[in-house]
Order: C-alpha cells, then sequence, then structure tokens
C-alpha cells in the first residue's frame, strides 16, 4: 500500500517554506484580511449560540463513538447506499481511488469531469491521474476553480483560494477565460465565472465531489456549501462519483443536526450553510442515474491505531484551527506543503504518511492553544503535536545539535548541584558574548534568535545564590 | 500561610529579581516563604519539544520534592501548565500507580503567583505604587491553560499609580513557544513584529505579563529596536512600592 498526501512528500521543510512565504508581502496581507473577516463573523455566531460547548461536546461524543466502531458503521453504509442504488467501492490508498474513479469514467466513455468539494481528491491527486488517462477535470468550486485556472495550489482547506485577492483573480480570469475585458467589481468576477461554469455543468455527463458527511443509518451522503455550485455539479451530470474518506461516517441521520450547527458557524460564520445537499443512492428520474461512492482509507486506519493521537479522525474540515492560528495567519497555507494545512494540516499529513517526509511538521506550532479552543469537535491539536514530535524525536529524525542540548540540558537539570555548575558555566561562557550588559549576536543554531532579538547577559547572582545569601544573614 | 517557592530554572538563572519579587510581596502580606535549592525544572523544554523521556525524571524530581508541601508559587504560567495538562498523562503512561497517586494528590496545591494572590489569598491590594502606564501581554499558557483572564488585571487595577491600556489582540502568541523561536525563527521573528506593532499603539511604557518567556522574547525585539518600552513581570510591579523601587532593573 502506498500513502499519498498530494505531493506532501517532495515539500520542502516548513521553517524553508515558511521563510519564503514571509518574504511575499502580498499573500501575507490577502492571508491577514481574509482570517480576520471569517474568524470575527465566526466569533460572533459561535457567541451568539447557548449551547455551543454542549453541541462541541456532543460532536466529539458521536466522532469517538464512530471511531470505536468504525468497521460496523462502514458496512452499515454499505449496505444501505447499496440498497437505494449507489455503488459502493473500497479503495485501500490513494492510487487505488484514482483507478477506480478512472476506470468508472472510461466506462462511460467520457473525456471530461465536473469536479466540487473534493480535498480528499487532492490528496490523491486524482487530476493528474485524470489527465494521464485523457479525462480533463474541471473544478466547479468558485475557489477551486480560481486554483485551478491559476495553476495554483489550494492554501486553505475550506477557502482555497485564501491567498489571492480580488485583483490577482481578475488577471487570471481575463488571461484564462479569454476575456477581452472584465470589471473589477465582485459582481463583474461572479459574472464571469457563471458563464464559463453554467456551460460545463450543462454538458458534462459525469461528475465528482467529496463529501462533508456519509450517513451510515441510510446510506446517504451530504455536502455543503455556499455558491449553488455545488448543488448543480450534484445534481446535472449522469453520472457522479463520491471520493470519501473512511472518517466521514457518522451513524445517524439525527446526528446531523449538532455537525450541521457547528460546521457552518466554524467554517464561514454562517448559521446554516446556504446550500445543503443530501442525497441517497439514485431516485429515478431525478439527479444522477448511476451513483458511485469510493470509501478511500489512504492512511487513516494508521491513525486509528495510535490511541494517543485518533482524535485527529474527528476532524470535519471547517478550517477554523486555520483561522485562529498565529503561523497560519503568518505563513499561509502553501508553507505546509499539503492540502492539510494549518494546525490541523501539522497532524494530519504526517500521521496519513506516517511521519515519512513531514517531520518539520509538528514543530510548525508555538502550542499557543488557540487551535484547541476553536476547534469545534475539541481535538486537543497541542497535545497531538506533542506525541508527534516525540515520535520524531523517537525516530532519531531530530537534528543532531538539537538532541546534544537537550541531553546535555537533561544531565545538567537532574540535579542541585550538576544545575548550579551549568548556571556558573553559562554566566562565564557568555562573557564573549555580553557588550553592555547585552546579547546581540548567537552563533549556530541560536543565530536565528538574535537576528531580530536581544538577550539580556544572566545576571551575576541566580534567585538561589540571593536566597541562600539572605537565609545566611538572617541566622547570623 | 507556609508557601513554597518553585522559581522555575529560567526565572532562577536568567530573571532573579522575578524570584524577589514574589518573596517580597507574599512576605509583606504575611506569609512564610520557604525555597528548597535541589529544585530545578519542571520539564517543560524537554516534554514541548519531543523529548517526552527525558522530561520525566524531572517530573519525578518535582513530585519528591514537594511532596509534603503545603502550598507552592509558580511565578510562570506556562510551567503551571506544563504540570496541570501534562503531569498527569505522564504519571498514567509510567504505569506506576504511586506516582499516579502524587500527581493527584500534589496539582491542587500548585499555584500560579496571580492565581495564589486572588483565588487562594484573596488579595487584590497588595499596596503596590507604580506610577506608569502599563499593558499586559496575555500569554496563551496564562488565558488558554489556566483560564487566569481577569487575575491579572484584578492585581493590576488595585495599584497606585498605574494606568493600565488595552493591548489589541493581547491573545495573540508573541512567537515564543519554546524551542519554536529557534527551529521556526522566521514565523517567530514574524508573529513578534506584529506583537510588537501591537505593544507600540498602546504608547504604554511597559508590557507585562505573567510569564518572563513570553517578556524575554518581547523584550529582546523592543530593546533591539530602541522601541522605547520595556517588560517587568507581573510580580515585579506588585512588589514596587513608594520610594525605593528595589525591584527594577
Amino acid at each position: 500500500m502506498s500513502v499519498r498526501v498530494g505531493r506532501a512528500a517532495e515539500a520542502p521543510k516548513f521553517p524553508v517554506a515558511a521563510k519564503r512565504a514571509l518574504g511575499d508581502t502580498q499573500l501575507r496581507q490577502n492571508v491577514q484580511n481574509a482570517t480576520d473577516i471569517i474568524r470575527n463573523k465566526c466569533k460572533r455566531v459561535v457567541e451568539e449560540t447557548p449551547d455551543w460547548e454542549q453541541l462541541r461536546n456532543a460532536a466529539h461524543e458521536i466522532k469517538s463513538h464512530v471511531m470505536r466502531h468504525l468497521a460496523s458503521y462502514l458496512e452499515e453504509f454499505e449496505s444501505a447506499c447499496t440498497k437505494a442504488g449507489g455503488h459502493v467501492h473500497w479503495a485501500q490508498d490513494a492510487d487505488e481511488a484514482n483507478r477506480i474513479i478512472v476506470d468508472i469514467v472510461r466506462s462511460h466513455g467520457q473525456k471530461e469531469v465536473i469536479k466540487v468539494k473534493t480535498m480528499t481528491s487532492d490528496e490523491t491527486q486524482l487530476n493528474p491521474a485524470l489527465e494521464a488517462a485523457g479525462i480533463a477535470p474541471h473544478e466547479t468550486d468558485l475557489a477551486d476553480m480560481i486554483v485551478q485556472l491559476g495553476e495554483d495550489k489550494p492554501s486553505h482547506i475550506v477557502v482555497p483560494a485564501l491567498h489571492r485577492n480580488r485583483a490577482e483573480i481578475r488577471q487570471i480570469f481575463l488571461k484564462k477565460m479569454k476575456l477581452a475585458e472584465l470589471g473589477f467589481q465582485p459582481q463583474d468576477l461572479t459574472e464571469a465565472a457563471r458563464r464559463y461554469l453554467r456551460e460545463k455543468f450543462l454538458r458534462v455527463k459525469v461528475g465528482i465531489s467529496g463529501a462533508n458527511f456519509a450517513i451510515a443509518e441510510t446510506g446517504s451522503v451530504c455536502v455543503v456549501e455556499s455558491e449553488g455550485n455545488g448543488r448543480m455539479c450534484l445534481t446535472l451530470p449522469e453520472v457522479l462519483i463520491s471520493l470519501v474518506g473512511i472518517e466521514k461516517i457518522i451513524p445517524t441521520f439525527r446526528d446531523l443536526e449538532v455537525f450541521l450547527q457547528l460546521l457552518p458557524r466554524s467554517a464561514t460564520g454562517e448559521r446554516m450553510n446556504p446550500y445543503n445537499s443530501i442525497w441517497t443512492g439514485v431516485t429515478p428520474g431525478s439527479g444522477p442515474q448511476e451513483f458511485h461512492v469510493v470509501l478511500l482509507d489512504n492512511g487513516r486506519t494508521n491513525i486509528l491505531a495510535d490511541a494517543q493521537s485518533k482524535e485527529t479522525l474527528h476532524c470535519i474540515r471547517c478550517g477554523a484551527c486555520l483561522n485562529i492560528c498565529p503561523v497560519y495567519r503568518q505563513t499561509g497555507g502553501h508553507a505546509y506543503g499539503s492540502i492539510y494545512s494549518g494546525p490541523i494540516g501539522a497532524i494530519v499529513t504526517p500521521q496519513l504518511q506516517s511521519m515519512e517526509h513531514s517531520q518539520s511538521l509538528p514543530y510548525a506550532s508555538s502550542l499557543c492553544g488557540a487551535c484547541y479552543e476553536a476547534c469545534p469537535v475539541k481535538i486537543n491539536i497541542p497535545e497531538i503535536l506533542l506525541h508527534l514530535r516525540d515520535k520524531v524525536v523517537g525516530k532519531g529524525d531530530d537534528p543532531v545539535v538539537e538532541r546534544v542540548a537537550l541531553k546535555a540540558a537533561a544531565f545538567a537539570l537532574a540535579g542541585r548541584r550538576r544545575f548550579e555548575a551549568a548556571q556558573a558555566l553559562a554566566r562565564i561562557g557568555q562573557r564573549p558574548l555580553v557588550h553592555d550588559g547585552v546579547i546581540s549576536w548567537l552563533p549556530g543554531l541560536l543565530r536565528g534568535w538574535t537576528a531580530v532579538r536581544d538577550l539580556f547577559a544572566i545576571p551575576k547572582q541566580s534567585f538561589r545564590q540571593w536566597w541562600a545569601e539572605r537565609e545566611k544573614a538572617s541566622k547570623s | 500561610m507556609k508557601i513554597s517557592l518553585f522559581i522555575t530554572c529560567y526565572n532562577d538563572t536568567l530573571f532573579p529579581e522575578t524570584g524577589r519579587a514574589v518573596v517580597s510581596v507574599l512576605e509583606c502580606l504575611g506569609h512564610t516563604l520557604d525555597f528548597h535549592p535541589g529544585q530545578t525544572c519542571c520539564g517543560q523544554m524537554h516534554y514541548n519539544t519531543g523529548y517526552q523521556k527525558e522530561a520525566l525524571p524531572l517530573m519525578h524530581r518535582f513530585l519528591e520534592m514537594y511532596r509534603d508541601v503545603e502550598t507552592i508559587c509558580i511565578p510562570s504560567s506556562s510551567c503551571v501548565a506544563m504540570m496541570r495538562d501534562h503531569y498527569p498523562k505522564m504519571a498514567e503512561q509510567s504505569g506506576n500507580p504511586e506516582i499516579q497517586t502524587q500527581v493527584k494528590s500534589l496539582l491542587p496545591r500548585v499555584h500560579e503567583f496571580t492565581e495564589l494572590l486572588v483565588d487562594k489569598l484573596q488579595v487584590e491590594d497588595v499596596g503596590a505604587f507604580f506610577p506608569h502606564k502599563v499593558t499586559l501581554h496575555t500569554s496563551c499558557h496564562s488565558i488558554r491553560s489556566l483560564h487566569l483572564s481577569g487575575k491579572p488585571e484584578k492585581l493590576l487595577g488595585k495599584v497606585r499609580g498605574l494606568t493600565l491600556v488595552d493591548l489589541p489582540d493581547s491573545d495573540h502568541c508573541c512567537g515564543f513557544g519554546g524551542t519554536f523561536s529557534i527551529k521556526n525563527a522566521d514565523v517567530s521573528a514574524a508573529m513578534l513584529a506584529e506583537k510588537v506593532q501591537h505593544l507600540l499603539s498602546t504608547r504604554a511604557e511597559i508590557c507585562t505579563a505573567v510569564d518572563n518567556s513570553c517578556l524575554m522574547h518581547i523584550n529582546g525585539a523592543l530593546h533591539r529596536q530602541r522601541a522605547g518600552m520595556r517588560t517587568m513581570h507581573l510580580a515585579e510591579i506588585l512588589a514596587s512600592v513608594e520610594r525605593g523601587n528595589d525591584h527594577e532593573r
């Protein structure tokens, strides 16, 4: 089995990619403006919900329950969906999922597909697989379309083109839609997108979607969105294929009551999503007459097997942790090298890939805890980051200098005499670096600190020395 | 009341004036203090960097040293958060029921400095005088882990002469995050730049907090930029009295 999370395996380490992003002032402006707006909207609609904490707890309980009984709920979903006329496929990894989907499209002799709301297909790199098979994928979610036309990558799990501003989007449209002229107003841009997409909705015969929830009890699939493009993508094609990560299962239809309150409030700051599409198998004479669900593992069962981090699978992909994260705020999403960015990305990507190629991600956090506080399903992201850091160190993937420094510190802190000796040694060792009581340059690993910060010299007398002196004086 | 100090390794070494201020405030309130010289570190740096194995003996050391102590005062919210958030899990993972019992019995006796004053000792006015314009950086662990919100403000509100000015986005992380500031120095610097921007917009003279780790980080930038603002641990403000300001640098 080969697990793949987009092209995260080839991505540069987080500090390297982040440095590049930090130099892009336009990107940082765009990200900060957009996250500020979403965060404030979310705050308002969360604060007006009196039972917010109960809802969070309920969601946490439902998800924990599902994860304990995932196999049986998946089978229940399969049988209910099949009974309603759907076809359920099981994919162990990205390649298998892509193969299944390409085969379905081919069996209908189609050369084009329309897609909506499927980040999971970015995880499996479905678009390149379709293109390799001579099938053209058209993204129809507005932001995904901007990303596709801009030959760009998504930078946010809910707002994939968040890093682009209006002027940049206009430029992309002008070039890629081959327009002679285009206004500057949001209405002008949406009008252009509408004309561009409408033609595809009416022509293309196969649609591919993701899922927000898959309901075991009824075999239904649920997608929520703001634009209505999803609704068209889900209802107009003759054939619909939904790619669903196995963690998207919820037990009953009634459970939606919890999640449909939490998700829009946390994701876009709306009380309710403008479009909530829920469908069950096929309905003769209405909507797609052939429906496939591809249930994808791609490393999810590895996460499930780790008692300390399986909570990661509770994620409902609302993006609240990205909008609140002070690290994401500075770097945007691309620095994380994965379709899953921000705090949740820092724990999802390394775990799906069994830590290969993404050892720097668990360290891409100052552990400020804002993500845990914002998470509508109460995933303790900081705790999981720490667990993953421990795994990185356990595998010996930590830098050698750091390892030596921390082992030395552990030795020095293990006893009173050692600690006091280390304090004395540090006081002597700092001498060549101290000027006027301040250190403005440090070598090696610590150079980054003094690049923008001074450090005050270690004072002559430690607290313990002062205390000992005082004790002595009071006794004499 | 008899109060035992856990001054923390970096306060002991780098910020002895904070420890002295804590002593001064608590002794002025009539309490008896005790400092065990065998104390070193809570294990936070190791635990947060992925060296959980190395943090374990430091927890054992702390448990052993403070086993029979009635009240522990720690002038650092992130160290208290380390204990409250992680010691129970570390004890559980150790598989040793005795350690688990020790952690359970010890944690209720652990108090962050402002928590000790406001909740346990029920004091808000410590008789301080500090005629300066001050702004408060509400450090991440103090608000999200210890839920201290309001306590430092109450204490500062009772300091005579002090003007407390609101810090925009005071709950945003300053970018320190322990080894984060070294491993991700550039991102940390960007976060710090935003914090400094907000701080300077207040036109305060002093930025205070209940964590010297954040303050060391913030002051590092303020000093480098000759920004005309400096940092002080909250205990040092509370220890300031009219005539003779012993605890200023």
